[in-house]
């Protein structure tokens, strides 16, 4: 039902699009600045902010560390706890077994709690396939898949989308898959809620088998959690005879007191709340109470990937609380479409290649979706290097490239300068050339620089690309070495 | 190899040379807040809940008074005799679509972040009953009321179900403009006794 990242093009190439919609910009800045402004109030209002995000890293980092012992805890938790686990190496493995536990019931619909994981792995679209409807039932998600649309944001999926927008699709899709949107529909929040709390309610109480994702699994006590704010998520969880959760592996913390910090880190991090509208744990079945059929399926899915690369390991830390999307100058200009996945933004760039690698254009090119302005670090409540790995990542694309039939241009120029800085008679020869340049770029430039000093106007061949965007300073007529050599030094008194 | 041997030991390798030995830092602990009914009433209050305070023997005439005649539903320990109320013994999702409020009592309070938590003991009830109908009516004792999240975290036991719930169902999906009441109760009354 929904669209699919699959295919798209490289960040360059989207971000230019998106960067012409003037639409979607404006529906950015003000969902950006609004979200922005309510974390630094309630981040203000803790005094040991710092203490505590030092706390929520270490929490996090620990359990990645000794990861193996705590899912094996958690199996043997959940299994105790009543629950059936199941491991997934990739999205087509979880895919199979929810679409198994699904038929096994004979139930041809299932209702969702919003996951980045199942969108990860293109849950719907496999459920599909097997004749299975999966309902998204947390509002932006339902506007995203009934417009056939693309989630843009981890917390908002809709963010891109303004209410006119969004009161167009409900009257246009509702009645295709449900309960129609009332006639007089109008494109008041409050009214555009209440038009998705009647379509959802009948889905929500049909329902037989639901799937979710999990904020956290705690080892010791197998106990998952969700955080929510509409209750869609209590609904799914509740209400429903069989319920299937698929969680990352990254997401284990070891005890139940580590979710302490988690749980006053996240809120405030995400929505900008001292606490969400709803946190719902379970562990395993509780009879008389909830559904009396519980799976949890673990899913690597490239997560022992990022988790051999000992600088790119702390992104498993992410608690997807998409703090570091609502500060980045990139992404509030491009929106999260342009980073072709769910996870965007500065999470995105490094989250997708250390999941799957920069064999991909597409992929390749998001660890260069960044002005490296750190803001995303101060931010992240768990404390993640997102600039170091950003650069890292950067490297490993390079790396990837080194044993190509046809270098790229850039190592191309590297090579050539390398041979140059190499030896005194080909640097002076160079210099020479240069200050050729500069004094031909100095007659017929068009541009200057602040401070007067003339540049160079677009190049041909493929420095275009990079001239394209920048000014490029015009190179001194006169180089260091001839300067010293006419004047000893500045010793003549013919220095400038 | 079966999937679940393979993944651990992909997570083996990974971390071969890694060890694990990290010590985590401790949450920080928060300052004394001085009176935590007050504070829990402000911060409840500031997520467009209702909050009543009342004494023991005023709490029957508040809750009758907040359902002011609305079909209601209550967990079987209650320990309040609310007229009219359905006792729930296992009713359906479309029964209980089809009552108006629930009345319930809590485990905690957090002063902090203004949320109540339900461990769905007899006296709360199974997780449905406080979800599907519209108006939530929660009775929370001053002495249950904590001050922050690790508090809770201390006194909450993990193997039961759990409902941390700060004032009514909301959104911000749209524009993130906060709306109240999406999929779980529209009204959130909670009545602090003591």
């Amino acid at each position: 039902m929904s669209g699919t990242f699959v295919g798209m093009p490289a960040f360059p190439t989207a971000a230019r699009e998106a960067l012409g919609d003037t639409q979607l910009r404006r529906n950015l800045a003000h969902a950006t600045h609004t979200i922005r402004d309510k974390r630094a109030r309630v981040v203000a209002e803790v005094e040991d902010w710092e203490d505590l995000r030092l706390s929520g890293a270490g929490v996090k980092e620990a359990a990645l560390r000794d990861l193996a012992t705590h899912l094996e805890t958690l199996e043997a938790s959940l299994v105790r706890a009543g629950a059936t686990v199941h491991w997934a190496r990739d999205a087509e493995e979880a895919c199979a077994i929810v679409a198994s536990v699904a038929r096994s019931h004979g139930a041809d619909e299932v209702v969702k709690v919003k996951s980045m994981a199942t969108q990860e792995i293109g849950l719907n679209e496999a459920l599909e396939a097997e004749g299975i409807a999966a309902w998204e039932t947390d509002l932006a998600e339902l506007i995203v898949q009934l417009g056939e649309d693309l989630p843009s944001h981890i917390l908002v999926p809709a963010i891109h989308r303004n209410r006119a927008e969004i009161r167009e699709i409900f009257m246009r899709r509702m009645a295709d898959v449900g309960r129609a949107a009332p006639d007089d529909l109008t494109d008041e929040p409050a009214v555009l809620a209440g038009a998705a709390r009647e379509h959802l309610r009948e889905k929500f109480l049909r329902a037989r088998v639901a799937v979710s994702g999990a904020n956290f699994a705690v080892a010791d006590t197998g106990t998952l959690v969700v955080v929510e704010s509409e209750g869609n998520g209590r609904m799914c969880l509740t209400l429903p005879d069989v319920l299937v959760s698929v969680v990352g592996i990254e997401k284990v913390v070891a005890t139940w007191s580590d979710l302490d910090p988690m749980l006053r880190l996240l809120p405030r991090s995400s929505t900008g709340e001292r606490m969400n509208p709803y946190t719902s744990t379970w562990s395993g079945v509780t009879p008389g109470d909830g559904p009396q059929e519980v799976h949890v399926v673990l899913l690597d899915n490239g997560r022992t990937r990022a988790l051999a690369d000992d600088v790119g390991r702390q992104a498993l830390r992410c608690i997807r609380c998409s703090a570091c999307l609502n500060v980045c100058p990139v992404y509030e200009r491009v929106g999260g479409h342009a980073y072709g996945s769910v996870y965007p933004g500065p999470i995105g760039a490094i989250l997708n290649p250390l999941l799957r690698g920069v064999s991909d254009e597409q992929t390749a090119s998001l660890p260069y979706a960044s002005s490296l302005c750190g803001a995303c670090f101060e931010v992240c409540p768990v404390r993640i290097d997102i600039p170091s790995v950003l650069v890292d990542q950067r490297a490993a694309v390079v790396d990837s490239h080194r044993g190509d039939r046809v270098p790229k241009a850039e190592a191309v120029a590297m090579r050539a300068a390398a041979w140059t800085f190499s030896d005194s008679r080909r640097l002076r020869w160079a210099e020479r050339a240069s200050g050729l340049a500069g004094r031909v770029i100095g007659r017929f430039s068009r541009t200057s620089l602040p401070g007067g000093r003339p540049a160079a106007g677009r190049l041909p061949g493929p420095a275009a690309c990079w001239t394209g965007a920048r000014d490029l300073p015009a190179p001194p007529a006169e180089s260091f070495r001839e300067w010293w050599d006419r004047t000893d030094g500045g010793r003549d008194g013919g220095g400038s | 190899m079966s999937a679940r041997d393979e993944i651990l030991g992909r997570v083996r390798a990974a971390l071969a040379d890694v060890s694990p030995a990290v010590s985590v830092p401790a949450a920080p602990r928060v300052p004394d807040r001085g009176d935590l009914a007050a504070l829990f009433v402000e911060r409840v209050e500031d997520y467009r809940a209702v909050v009543t305070r009342c004494t023991a023997d005023e709490l029957a005439g508040v809750v009758a008074g907040v359902l002011g005649g609305a079909s209601s539903v209550v967990p079987p320990a209650l320990g309040l005799d609310v007229p009219g109320a359905v006792v729930d013994d296992g009713l359906t999702s479309a029964e209980l679509d089809r009552v108006d409020a629930v009345v319930t009592r809590a485990r905690v309070g957090i002063a902090e972040t203004g949320t109540i938590v339900l461990d769905h003991a007899p006296d709360q009830g199974r997780r449905a009953i406080s979800l599907v109908p519209d108006l939530h009516v929660c009775i929370v004792a001053a002495d249950q009321v904590v001050a922050d999240v690790p508090d809770a975290i201390a006194v909450l036991d993990p193997a039961r179900p759990l409902t941390w719930i700060s004032g009514p169902s909301a959104t911000s999906d749209i524009e993130l403009d906060r709306v109240e009441g999406v999929h779980g109760p529209r009204t959130l009354h909670v009545v602090l006794v003591g």
